[in-house]
């Protein structure tokens, strides 16, 4: 087989699994949007927040040390223990289910019956809000952020490859780990919002709050639901990436990467979102292996919203959004 | 006649000339006054509503009928007034709560779920009639299970008893302007409610679709014994369906009782035929 092949196969392998990556980080806007009619801009904000507060939690750190020592003029930054990684996930989970709360408080509730571009306005402001209360609580430097996730080259794949092709392909262990808890999450959601009564009350609230708090549906309850998953997603997809590339400031911009994701595979659906990850992982890591070399490289940056930008032409409400069609 | 006549004490019951049985005092408004800013939407209005009637609520537009609505179902909170229900004053109350005490309500310019199927959107009306755990509804077992097919059953036979089996998986979005005031009926009676707020049910039909939605009410308040309260400005439907009518008119009531007294109010004639206020 030509050495070409083999390449472009290992480029098409890792691609998808970078686009499990993105996938994770869309199904957390798709998931509020379905539940909730809202276009969450905090999504990416609220991975590094979990990230942050993982980490934070992990080493022991104590929250908003800056701020302490300056007003007390003391010097304390750690508590001196050190969380076991499980416990400081399911401590993390408490902190990201309180700020739900603390949303759907101060602002959904005030905000009931308006227009979807009002709530995504008020999801703007929450993400610079959100931004600025994670480098207040916890710095911001690059953290490493180790939970005890298998990383480095996977040698099962390495020798099977190298036994047929001549030749081992790289792939992460930590990439495999993100698409095994990627699909567990996702089967998880959609039975949760498919079977369950607080995925019927998700949905009806989506579509119409009069309507929903007709039927006895407590609209604050639904919100702190919807607002607490969307935070444990964001901490998984915080989790990853920031196992991957540390945590750090740039982590919430993973979340322009979903948007191209989005578009691809529709704002309203769950496999939409997977398929729409995997196509651009796969095509952005195979245009910069086959073009790249040819103009110069780094494609990655713009390949993503390019490919968005033709389906919008052509597919406007993705893959497998819902088509919009209006009675008149 | 006489049995016909409405007994003066509230918990007294009678039966109607068409041979229904009408229970005591149900639910009661004692002196609810409504203001948005300085605008009075409803001044000192009392009435009440029995078991098993169904009672209208009529009045030109602007009259505060859905005002007054929406009181009762929790969506306005009146300044002054008391409502009253099943024998206790009721403090003030959201819409969700109003809804679990088993009042069910439809709205005047339809709120459904537009996204969802026929069938899914009456199954939203019976989310208080599931009580199994969460993890039980996930992975479907045991109550979970048992619930699920008790409520299916709830709103096929609601779906056979409102004439919609055809387009019972058919996105709501999709369904002309009678059927889904249908399906909105459809979705507050599944839910089993003891009292049924009705808002204009006829609004903007023709007169074929208003035949058969009035005898929808009354199937309804004849075969599940459902207490109606509604809605309508279209004088001749209301006289023929109610038991008893309250009409407003600026926020003020200015008559309340049997289709024939109200008829033969002056202040009523007044109202509909267009006497200037002063």
């Amino acid at each position: 087989m030509p050495d070409q092949l083999i390449f472009a196969m290992e480029v098409t392998l890792n691609g998808l699994m970078t686009g499990v990556m993105y996938a994770l980080v869309a199904l957390g806007f798709v998931l509020i949007f379905k539940a909730s009619g809202i276009f969450n801009y905090a999504q990416g904000v609220m991975a590094l927040f979990a990230a942050m507060t993982l980490v934070g939690i992990q080493q022991g750190r104590v929250p908003f040390s800056h701020l302490i020592n300056e007003i007390f003029g003391t010097d304390v930054h750690y508590f001196g223990w050190e969380v076991p990684a499980l416990a400081a996930i399911a401590l993390t989970v408490v902190v990201m289910i309180g700020f739900a709360w603390l949303v759907q408080r101060f602002v959904f509730r005030h905000l009931v019956g308006q227009e979807p571009i009002i709530l995504f306005m008020a999801t703007i402001g929450l993400a610079y809000f959100l931004e600025g209360v994670s480098d207040l609580m916890w710095g911001s430097e690059i953290r490493n952020l180790d939970v005890g996730l298998p990383q480095g080259i996977n040698d099962v794949i390495d020798t099977t490859t190298f036994e047929i092709f001549g030749y081992g392909f790289f792939i992460d262990n930590l990439d495999i780990s993100a698409a095994i808890i990627a699909a567990v999450l996702v089967t998880g959601l959609i039975a949760f919002a498919q079977y369950t009564k607080q995925g019927r009350a998700m949905r009806a609230v989506a579509d119409d709050h009069q309507a929903a708090l007709s039927v006895g549906i407590k609209l604050n309850y639904v919100w702190v639901l919807v607002w607490s998953l969307a935070g444990i997603v964001a901490l998984v997809a915080g989790i990853m990436w920031g196992s991957k590339s540390g945590v750090q400031f740039s982590l919430s911009l993973i979340a322009l990467k979903a948007l191209p994701v989005l578009m691809l595979g529709g704002f309203t659906s769950i496999p939409g979102a997977i398929v729409g990850g995997l196509i651009i992982g796969v095509g952005e890591a195979l245009f910069e292996f086959a073009v790249g070399p040819m103009i110069g490289g780094a494609t990655e940056n713009w390949f993503a919203y390019v490919l968005a930008l033709i389906f919008l032409v052509f597919r406007p409400q993705g893959l497998f959004g819902e088509k919009i069609i209006e009675r008149v | 006649m006489n049995e016909r006549a409405v007994p003066l004490s509230p918990t007294d019951g009678y039966v109607t000339a068409d041979g229904r049985q009408i229970g005591p005092v149900v639910m009661e408004m004692k002196h609810i006054t409504l203001r948005f800013g300085g605008v009075e939407a409803i001044k000192d209005i009392s009435f009440d509503v029995r078991e098993g009637e169904i009672r209208a609520i009529i009045g030109p537009n602007g009259a505060g009928k859905s005002s007054m609505l929406n009181v009762i179902s929790g969506f306005y909170h009146p300044q002054e007034g008391e409502v009253w229900y099943k024998g206790s004053q009721r403090p003030p109350m959201k819409p969700y709560q109003v809804a679990r005490q088993g009042i069910a309500r439809t709205f005047q310019n339809i709120a459904l779920f537009e996204g969802m199927t026929v069938l899914d959107n009456i199954m939203t009306g019976r989310l208080n009639h599931m009580n199994a755990s969460f993890l039980d509804q996930a992975f479907w077992w045991g109550k979970a299970q048992r619930e699920e097919v008790a409520n299916r059953e709830k709103a096929e036979e609601i779906i056979d008893f409102l004439e919609i089996q055809n387009i019972r998986k058919t996105p709501v979005g999709r369904l002309p302007y009678g059927l889904k005031k249908r399906v909105e009926l459809a979705r507050a009676l599944v839910a089993e409610p003891q009292i049924l707020l009705l808002d204009e049910p006829m609004a903007g039909m023709n007169v074929e679709e208003k035949e058969d939605m009035s005898r929808f009410v009354l199937d309804v308040n004849d075969e599940f014994g459902t207490t109606i309260v509604l809605i309508e400005h279209d004088m001749g439907v209301v006289m023929d369906l109610s038991d008893r009518v309250v009409v407003m008119d600026y926020g003020k009531k200015i008559g309340d009782g049997t289709p024939d007294e109200v008829r033969a109010n002056q202040e009523v004639i007044d109202a509909y035929l267009g006497v200037a206020h002063d």
